[in-house]
C-alpha cells in the first residue's frame, strides 16, 4: 500500500505546523520591514518632492526678484541718462547765452568805445584842426587864424546870393535884439570891426551885433538873427574825417591793437601830420563854405 | 526495490511510527524555520540590508506578487497557507542534491496530505470569504444540475494534486536510481539536473493550482484557469 494513513495524518500536521512557523518567522517580518522600508521610501520621496517643490518656488521667486530687479535697473539707468542729458542741454544753453551775452556785452562796449573815441577824435581833431591852421597861417602867411578867419567869413558875407542875403537881411529887420556873432575864440576889437563892417556893407545898414565865445562851436564863426543862422563851418572836414575813421575801425574793429595805432596816428598833432590831413582834404567833395540854415 | 521514504522505517510502536519521510519532514521543517529565524532576527528597516534578508524579500514578494497575479486581491492573507506549500515543495526537490536524501514528497502520503490540505483550505477560504451560504451556492451554478459535477471535481483534483506531484518526484529519484545502476557517471547527473527543474515545476504548479482553486471559491465562480493548467501537464 503506498498510503500510509498515519503518515498522511503526521504529514498535515506538520504541514500545518510549518505554516504557522513560517508565518511567525518568515513571512510577517520580512513583510512588515518591505512595509516599512516603502513607508519610508514613499515618505523620503514625499519629501523630496516637497523640498523640490520649495527649491522650484524659491527659484521662480529669485528669478522673478531678477528680473524685477534689472527691469528697475534698466529704468533707473534710463532716468539717470536722461536726466543727464536734460543736465547737458541746460548747461550747453546757459553756456551759450551766457556767451552770446557775454559777446552781446563786449560788442557794446566795442561800440562804446569807438563812439568815445571817435567823440574824442572829433575834439581832438578840431583843435588840431585849429590848432594846424593856426600855426599854417601864422608861419607862412604872418596871419592868426582868427583874423583869417574873420576875414573869410567877411568875403564870403559879401559873396552870398541875393536870395540868402535877402532872407538875412528880412530877419535882421525884423529881430528887435541885434544879431548875434559866436565863435570859437575870443574875438579881438579890430576883427569885431572887420564883422561889423562886412556886416554894414553886405546889408546897407547899421546891423547890431552882440559877440559871443563859444569854445565847443564846431563852425569857426555863425551868425545868429531872429531864427536865421549864417556859419563858416569845417563841420564837413570833421564828418568826413569822421566818416573814414569809422569805416576805418569797422574794417579793423577784429583786431583792435591795429585799431588803436591808426587813429592815435590820425590824431597826433605836429607838421608832418598837416600834409597829410591836407592832402585828405583834397580828396573831399565839399568845400568848407557858408551855410545858411532856417531854424 | 522502494517506491517511497515511507518504507524506512527508524522506529515503530504499533500503529504509530518514525518513517523516513516523517524525519526528512522535519529536518526540512527545521532547516526553514530556523533559516528564516536566524535571518529575520536581524532585519533591516533601512536601505542597507544583508544578502539573505535580500533574499528571502525577494522570494517571499515573489509569492505575494503570483498569489496576487492569480487573482486574489488579499494576498497576505493566504500567503502563509500558499506560500508555505510552495516553499516545502520547492526546498524538497532541492535537496535531492544531498546524497542520502530522499523527498519527503516522494511520498504519496505526504502529497496526500498537502492535497487533502488544500481540500479543506479551498471550502474553508470560501466560506470565510463569501459565507457558507455564498459558498455552497457556488457548487450549484450555473445550475442545480452542476451540484453532483462540482463535487465530484473537487475530489478529482485534489487527487490529481497528490498523485501528480508524487508521480513526479517518486519517478525523478526512481530514474535516478535506476541509471545509476545502468551508467554510473555522467547521465544520472544530467537527469539530477532535469529532476531539480521539474520538482521547481512541480512546486509552482501545485502551489498555483491551490491558490486557483482558493481564488475561484472566495470569488463565487469556477475559474477557467484550472482545465488549462491540467491541459499544461
Amino acid at each position: 500500500m503506498l498510503i500510509d494513513w498515519f503518515t498522511v495524518g503526521a504529514q498535515a500536521v506538520n504541514f500545518i505546523i510549518l505554516v504557522w512557523l513560517l508565518k511567525r518567522y518568515l513571512y510577517k517580518p520580512i513583510l512588515d520591514a518591505v512595509d516599512a522600508r516603502e513607508r519610508r521610501i514613499a515618505v523620503e520621496l514625499a519629501d523630496a518632492d516637497a523640498k523640490k517643490a520649495e527649491a522650484q518656488r524659491e527659484r521662480d521667486e529669485f528669478q522673478h526678484r531678477n528680473e524685477e530687479f534689472d527691469r528697475q535697473r534698466a529704468a533707473l539707468i534710463g532716468r539717470a541718462t536722461d536726466e543727464a542729458n536734460t543736465e547737458r542741454q541746460r548747461l550747453l544753453e546757459e553756456a551759450r547765452s551766457a556767451a552770446n551775452a557775454l559777446s552781446l556785452k563786449r560788442q557794446e562796449t566795442l561800440r562804446n568805445d569807438a563812439e568815445q573815441l571817435n567823440q574824442a577824435i572829433l575834439r581832438r581833431t578840431q583843435q588840431e584842426v585849429f590848432a594846424i591852421a593856426r600855426k599854417a597861417l601864422s608861419d607862412l602867411a604872418g596871419a592868426s587864424l582868427e583874423q583869417r578867419m574873420v576875414e573869410v567869413f567877411a568875403q564870403k558875407l559879401g559873396a552870398i546870393d541875393a536870395k540868402v542875403k535877402q532872407g538875412l537881411a528880412q530877419g535882421l529887420a525884423a529881430s528887435p535884439e541885434p544879431a548875434l556873432i559866436r565863435s570859437v575864440f575870443d574875438l579881438p576889437a579890430e576883427q569885431r570891426a572887420t564883422i561889423q563892417q562886412a556886416l554894414n556893407q553886405t546889408f546897407s545898414a547899421d546891423v547890431k551885433v552882440t559877440f559871443e565865445t563859444a569854445p565847443d562851436l564846431v563852425s569857426g564863426i555863425e551868425l545868429t538873427t531872429n531864427g536865421q543862422k549864417l556859419a563858416w563851418s569845417i563841420a564837413d572836414y570833421l564828418e568826413s574825417l569822421e566818416t573814414r575813421v569809422g569805416e576805418l575801425l569797422k574794417a579793423k574793429a577784429k583786431p583792435e591793437s591795429k585799431v588803436e595805432p591808426e587813429s592815435t596816428t590820425a590824431a597826433e598833432p605836429g607838421g608832418e601830420v598837416a600834409p597829410k590831413a591836407t592832402a585828405k582834404a583834397t580828396s573831399r567833395p565839399k568845400e568848407p563854405q557858408l551855410e545858411s540854415k532856417s531854424q | 526495490m522502494r517506491l517511497s521514504p515511507d518504507d524506512i522505517i527508524f522506529w515503530q510502536s504499533g500503529f504509530i511510527k518514525l518513517n523516513g519521510t516523517i524525519v526528512f519532514t522535519w529536518a526540512l521543517m527545521a532547516v526553514l524555520a530556523v533559516g528564516s529565524k536566524l535571518v529575520t532576527r536581524r532585519l533591516s528597516m533601512d536601505l542597507q540590508r544583508s544578502r539573505w534578508q535580500n533574499l528571502l524579500e525577494i522570494i517571499v514578494t515573489g509569492i505575494e506578487k503570483q498569489i496576487e497575479d492569480v487573482g486574489l486581491a488579499e494576498p497576505r492573507t493566504y500567503i502563509g497557507f500558499l506560500g508555505t506549500l510552495f516553499l516545502f515543495v520547492a526546498l524538497a526537490t532541492l535537496c535531492t542534491v544531498i546524497p542520502g536524501y530522499e523527498p519527503p514528497t516522494g511520498s504519496l502520503s505526504t502529497t496526500a496530505a498537502l492535497a487533502l490540505s488544500v481540500l479543506i483550505a479551498v471550502p474553508y477560504f470560501g466560506i470565510e470569504q463569501q459565507g457558507l451560504r455564498g459558498y455552497l451556492k457556488s457548487y450549484v451554478e450555473p445550475t442545480f444540475i452542476m451540484l453532483p459535477f462540482n463535487i465530484i471535481s473537487e475530489l478529482s483534483r485534489t487527487l490529481a494534486l497528490a498523485v501528480r506531484l508524487f508521480g513526479n518526484m517518486m519517478s525523478g529519484a526512481m530514474i535516478i536510481a535506476i541509471l545509476l545502476t545502468i551508467t554510473p557517471f555522467l547521465f544520472p547527473i544530467v537527469m539530477s539536473a532535469l529532476g531539480l527543474l521539474t520538482g521547481m515545476v512541480q512546486a509552482y504548479i501545485f502551489s498555483i493550482l491551490a491558490a486557483v482553486y482558493i481564488a475561484a471559491a472566495t470569488s463565487g465562480r469556477k475559474s477557467k484557469a484550472e482545465p488549462a493548467l491540467d491541459a499544461t501537464k
